[in-house]
């Protein structure tokens, strides 16, 4: 059960492990990871920053929110800040219960609402220019 | 009173700064807050609209009341964006 943000590459396999215990059945991981294209340009690099300590304890209440609502018991949320390749995990979740069911449901629902309340934010890095994620259609004089 | 208010992502880019100092009338509020960066940081322009405001690593609405110390954060929208919270 660690929710963290970490600085350098994720190792999924790891994040299994600390779940995994002689109860479970399953054990589903998640990863979301750096891809190339991104409405419709080429994505040189990502960069992911998070306000940590939020994010840390947001990635938490996730935790006890998927342990009520799936009854699973181990989970871990790991996300990565700073600058991604393309093909690097940004993010990665683990859930381990002793059947499959409950496991996928869990880490799908994980990930949705991370998405949705944990302050971490992607930038994209194109060749010709760079953007916030999350900025279309708004007036930021940033979104250069 | 004085409120630091931590900036992330492109606000941070926008103002230049992580944190800014914000001196605030006694007993203000969050929606307070918000108009003096506006009004501070014009740059910000409508994407303060569509901010949340965290205090104390939770997120809270215009009214809550802002209190000497606490940790105050501007929260952009987030990647998948946190306007239905």
């Amino acid at each position: 059960m660690t929710f963290n943000i970490v600085d350098g590459p994720i190792d999924v396999a790891a994040l299994a492990a600390e779940v995994l215990t002689d109860y479970d059945g399953a054990v589903c991981t998640f990863q979301g990871v750096a891809r190339r294209f991104s409405r419709g340009r080429e994505v040189v690099h990502l960069e992911y920053e998070a306000y940590p300590a939020m994010a840390e304890r947001k990635m938490a209440e996730i935790g006890d929110e998927v342990c009520a609502k799936f009854g699973v018991e181990r989970i871990a949320i790991r996300h990565r800040t700073g600058v991604l390749s393309i093909g690097e995990a940004s993010v990665a979740i683990a859930v381990a219960s002793p059947h499959r069911q409950e496991a996928f449901a869990a880490c799908q629902y994980a990930i949705d609402r991370l998405k949705k309340t944990v302050p971490i934010w992607k930038k994209e890095v194109w060749s010709d220019g760079e953007q916030w994620i999350g900025w279309e259609g708004v007036e930021p004089a940033t979104a250069m | 009173m004085i409120v630091k208010t931590r900036l992330f992502a492109s606000f941070r880019e926008a103002v230049g700064a992580a944190v800014v100092e914000l001196e605030l009338g006694p007993r203000p509020s969050v929606r307070d807050l918000l108009g003096l960066l506006r009004r501070d940081y014009p740059r910000l322009g409508r994407a303060l609209d569509n901010a949340m405001v965290a205090v104390n690593l939770e997120y809270v609405g215009p009214e809550f009341e802002l209190s000497e110390h606490d940790e105050v954060a501007i929260i952009p929208p987030v990647s998948g964006g946190a306007r239905d919270l």
